[in-house]
């Protein structure tokens, strides 16, 4: 693993008042239509799924490719189009103009005022919002938007300076000094600094459960390294925390995930090079210089893992199949492919505590230790 | 050992003795279904039924644009007194005990003419059973244009004989009055008065009930289908404080207490004619030789007036020319010349084979007097409330030789203010024959397994496998005849002969084609509006939306709308 990724620039910071200005420009565009050109408002966004991505490899992430979506106004759209006129005019005068924030589920309760112009279901919203992110090229947190999930935990040999949200000033976060608990990453990272002189990698977990096992026995001391708790999909503040944490830092990121279809081409895949869903901002949001430290389907065999897996289900099998047929970060590597089809072959898909079986510490006393000093890891 | 009573086995003697003649009042009394007074229900409507016959028969054949009266007053618990007048030409004072009380006796029975009556066992029958119920003589009041009084009538019929027995007769100042009522029955406008007319009061044992059977509904459809009429229909229920005090009358410990007396129960209608236009009077007809049965044939050889096979055959059927006539005796190996009456039974045979042999033209169909497709149209929209109407006269046809011609009306109505009209309820099949209600066994009627047998599904109604289409459809079906082939005597359903069953599928498929037109459209309709409210139900907040962030004034707001509701409207509606 090398210290010498290259940086990408940061993402593009958009003042409240240029992302007010573009909204204001899509609003004008539809509104000349309407009125001066008299034809049918449309709206294009960038299509937002795995068929309209590549993987960049120079860059390490995927892009997203130009294919777009037009949506015209018409009695099929015209809730759809009204709504997200609402939607705009919202974010632009509740939240951008008076630099408010909004969670997902306010969004929607929100709407409730609108009369049947109203969501009824919060998916509804969501995938509007989603829609606006593409369309504007602007990441909904900038709009005012904050995700409702958690960001991840963090432990470790490191010192991270927040602000005060009152008085601005700096609060210095030691993550060695949380006792028996850890740091949350908040929903915006872009203002945090860093002080890791002692890290010398980022360990990301998936499970919340090997994470605490590891903090208890402050397993970061000894193997030096930051500990990130990801609970699943890392939420895109959590990718953009690594991210930050290891460009600054120049720390190489592992990630540990159960080793099945889900942790291999969600988890990872995502933490690594990003979401066919959010290709647009991918770049910003993925962590290119992350490998696959396990649980591979190598390890059943060489750690004695059999008795302690289980079979692969019918979705697991789709989604290895899928990964294979449509993901281009898989099609690209081959060692995924055959890690792949290893497991498929296998028919079984191990979790991270599978290690218990040769006694609980077993994980951070002969597993990471080894895997670390063997220094082989997955793309 | 078979053991036997009395003096031994019965002799042909003692055997001749119990032998006599059966009257047919006598018949009637013990085969009283078989003419439609099975039960108390049913005897009032067939009663009322029988008397409305004869009195838009009797108007009609006298020119006179109908007003009928027709008033069931209960006159104790199972009893009512029914009363029909009407405006007709009268009938003479020697005529009327033999109308209202010998069977079989009547102006219709040997003719072939397009009527509603056809045996004159009707009224008659109607008397009787009044008469056999209650013992109450049947009345009459008749008065003729230019006399001064009308007669007045008891009659009742000496069932043994089949004859009329006169009770009383005398002159009374009496006119057919007629009182309109208003939707709510009150009185309105000023009664009708005729100068001749004829009122037949009967009373009899019966029972009266709401629904599909009833008096009620068969009036109704009387006015649907006869738009020329105008009829008062009057019933009145004995008060539950006057039919306790009957019983308490009866049952002398029963004491009535009953504190509160509720008004009497009273349905009272007027039906008022939607057209002035007289149907047609249909012309007589000879029989045609194809409808002629043997035992028919062999009557009508003897009772002809001709003196030779040839010119009975020419002048007492239809469509058989002198030329044709000799044909037919010539296939059947008969001398021509022969007389008549002398025609053996097994001659007549041969006849009767050579006439079926024989090629010839259908019947004259210039007889029948359809209701027409205007007058169809004009009933329905008079009783229904619906939003499409259509109606069918066809072409006249012929089964058996007996000339008939099919008619169907059809209404797509609005099941809200049609009491039993409903999107899920199987349609409403009113069925007519000769412009008369048939309110009986709709099941075993042709009309209605004609309705049953045509493909409604691609009409776009829903039909269950064989069984009646659904919908708020209410489909008038009519047959008019010389002849009309009934299963019964009771006269509730038409028999199922092909040609008949194939001229009632083409009317009902050409109606089913026209509503298809119209559901069609409406549907579009339906459609076009719902997305114009949901597209004018959007567009504001699009506009509402665009205001927010531009900060456009009310007007531009406006315009945006209206602009917007153009353009869609122009793409989506076909407007």
């Amino acid at each position: 693993m090398s210290k010498a990724n290259k940086v990408p620039s940061a993402p593009e910071i958009i003042s409240k008042k240029a992302a007010a200005q573009k909204i204001m420009a899509v609003a004008g565009e539809i509104h000349e239509d309407i009125v001066k050109k008299h034809r049918k408002p449309e709206m294009v966004f960038p299509i937002r799924s795995l068929q309209n991505v590549k993987y960049d490899v120079k860059r390490g992430h995927f892009e997203i490719l130009g294919k777009t979506a037009t949506r015209t106004l018409s009695y099929n759209t015209v809730k759809t189009f009204a709504q997200s006129m609402r939607l705009l005019a919202t974010t632009k005068n509740d939240l951008l103009d008076k630099d408010d924030i909004a969670g997902k589920r306010e969004v929607y309760y929100n709407s409730k005022s609108w009369g049947e112009c109203r969501f009824d279901e919060q998916p509804e919203s969501d995938t509007l919002l989603d829609d606006i992110e593409a369309m504007l090229a602007i990441n909904r947190e900038q709009l005012g938007y904050i995700p409702e999930e958690r960001g991840g935990d963090v432990t470790g040999p490191l010192v991270v300076i927040d602000q005060d949200p009152g008085n601005g000033k700096d609060i210095r976060i030691d993550c060695t000094k949380l006792g028996t608990g850890a740091w949350s990453i908040p929903s915006r990272v872009e203002h945090l600094r860093f002080e890791a002189g002692k890290a010398r990698f980022i360990l990301a977990i998936e499970t919340a459960s090997l994470f605490q096992r590891l903090v208890h026995h402050r397993y970061y001391e000894k193997a030096h390294c930051i500990l990130i708790s990801m609970s699943g999909v890392p939420t895109r503040a959590c990718r953009r925390f690594i991210r930050r944490l290891a460009d600054d830092q120049k720390l190489p990121v592992l990630a540990f995930t159960d080793g099945d279809p889900y942790g291999y081409c969600n988890i990872y895949r995502t933490l690594k090079v990003g979401s066919g869903q959010a290709a647009h901002i991918n770049r910003f949001f993925c962590v290119p210089q992350a490998h696959y430290l396990g649980v591979t389907p190598q390890d059943i065999a060489d750690y004695e893992l059999e008795d302690a897996t289980h079979p692969l289900e019918e979705a697991d099998v789709k989604r290895a199949k899928d990964a294979l047929k449509n993901d281009p970060f898989i099609q690209h590597h081959k060692e995924w492919q055959d890690a792949l089809n290893h497991m498929l072959k296998l028919g079984v898909r191990v979790e991270q505590q599978a290690f218990a079986k040769h006694g609980l510490n077993f994980v951070l006393d002969t597993y990471l230790p080894d895997k670390l000093k063997k220094n082989k890891f997955l793309p | 050992m078979a053991k036997r009573n009395g003096s031994g086995p019965a002799t042909a003697e003692s055997m001749a003795s119990k032998q006599r003649d059966i009257s047919v009042s006598e018949f009637f009394l013990k085969n009283r279904h078989l003419l439609g007074f099975d039960s108390p229900r049913r005897a009032l409507l067939t009663a009322v039924k029988e008397a409305v016959d004869n009195s838009l028969d009797a108007c009609e054949e006298g020119g006179i644009l109908p007003e009928i009266a027709v008033e069931l007053e209960q006159t104790a618990e199972t009893r009512f007194r029914v009363t029909i007048t009407d405006n007709g030409p009268g009938i003479v004072k020697n005529q009327i005990p033999k109308i209202f009380a010998k069977l079989l006796y009547g102006s219709k029975f040997h003719r072939l003419r397009m009527s509603r009556g056809q045996q004159g066992i009707g009224i008659s029958a109607a008397g009787m059973y009044g008469q056999l119920t209650t013992g109450a003589a049947t009345r009459i009041l008749s008065r003729i244009k230019g006399a001064h009084t009308a007669h007045s009538m008891a009659v009742q019929i000496d069932t043994r004989q089949n004859k009329p027995a006169i009770l009383s007769d005398t002159e009374q100042d009496w006119l057919p009055m007629f009182q309109p009522v208003n939707a709510e029955g009150q009185p309105e406008g000023e009664p009708v008065v005729s100068r001749h007319g004829t009122s037949v009061s009967i009373e009899m044992e019966a029972a009266y009930q709401r629904g599909r059977q009833s008096v009620d509904e068969f009036v109704k459809q009387c006015a649907i289908v006869n738009p020329h009429l105008s009829l008062h229909y009057r019933m009145t229920l004995l008060t539950k404080a006057e039919s306790g005090k009957q019983k308490a009358e009866k049952g002398a410990a029963e004491v009535s207490t009953s504190a509160i007396t509720p008004p009497p129960s009273t349905i009272s209608v007027s039906y008022i004619r939607a057209i002035k236009l007289m149907p047609k009077i249909p012309d007589e007809i000879l029989p045609h030789p194809h409808g002629v049965e043997l035992g028919m044939l062999m009557q009508m050889l003897k009772d002809t007036e001709s003196r030779t096979v040839r010119s009975a055959l020419s002048s007492d059927f239809s469509r058989v020319s002198a030329q044709t006539a000799l044909d037919i005796c010539e296939r059947a190996g008969i001398e021509p010349k022969t007389n008549p009456t002398r025609i053996a039974h097994q001659q007549s045979e041969a006849l009767y084979k050579a006439i079926q042999g024989t090629k010839l033209m259908r019947p004259p169909t210039d007889c029948l007097s359809p209701i027409g497709e205007a007058q169809i149209l004009a009933g329905l929209q008079k009783e229904l409330k619906a939003d499409f109407f259509t109606a069918v006269t066809r072409e006249p046809a012929v089964y058996r030789g007996n000339p008939f011609q099919i008619e169907i009306g059809l209404a797509y109505a609005r099941p809200q203010e049609n009491e039993g009209l409903g999107n899920e309820e199987p349609v409403r099949v009113m069925r007519f024959a000769n412009r008369v209600p048939l309110l009986y066994q709709g099941g075993a009627c042709a009309m209605t397994k004609a309705v049953v047998g045509v493909n409604w599904k691609s009409y776009g109604l829903a039909q269950p496998k064989d069984a009646l289409p659904l919908g708020p459809v209410v489909m008038l079906v009519h047959m008019a005849s010389v002849w009309v082939p009934f299963t019964s005597e009771s006269k509730d359903a038409i028999a199922g002969y092909g040609e008949i069953i194939d001229e009632l599928t083409l009317g009902l498929q050409e109606c089913g084609r026209r509503l298809s037109v119209f559901l069609h459209k409406r549907h579009h309709e339906l459609e076009a509006a719902r997305k114009r409210s949901y597209i004018e139900m959007y567009i504001p907040h699009l506009a509402l939306g665009l205001k927010d962030i531009l900060k456009l004034s009310d007007k531009e707001e406006d315009k945006v709308v209206t602009d917007l509701k153009r353009m869609l409207e122009k793409t989506h509606l076909d407007v």
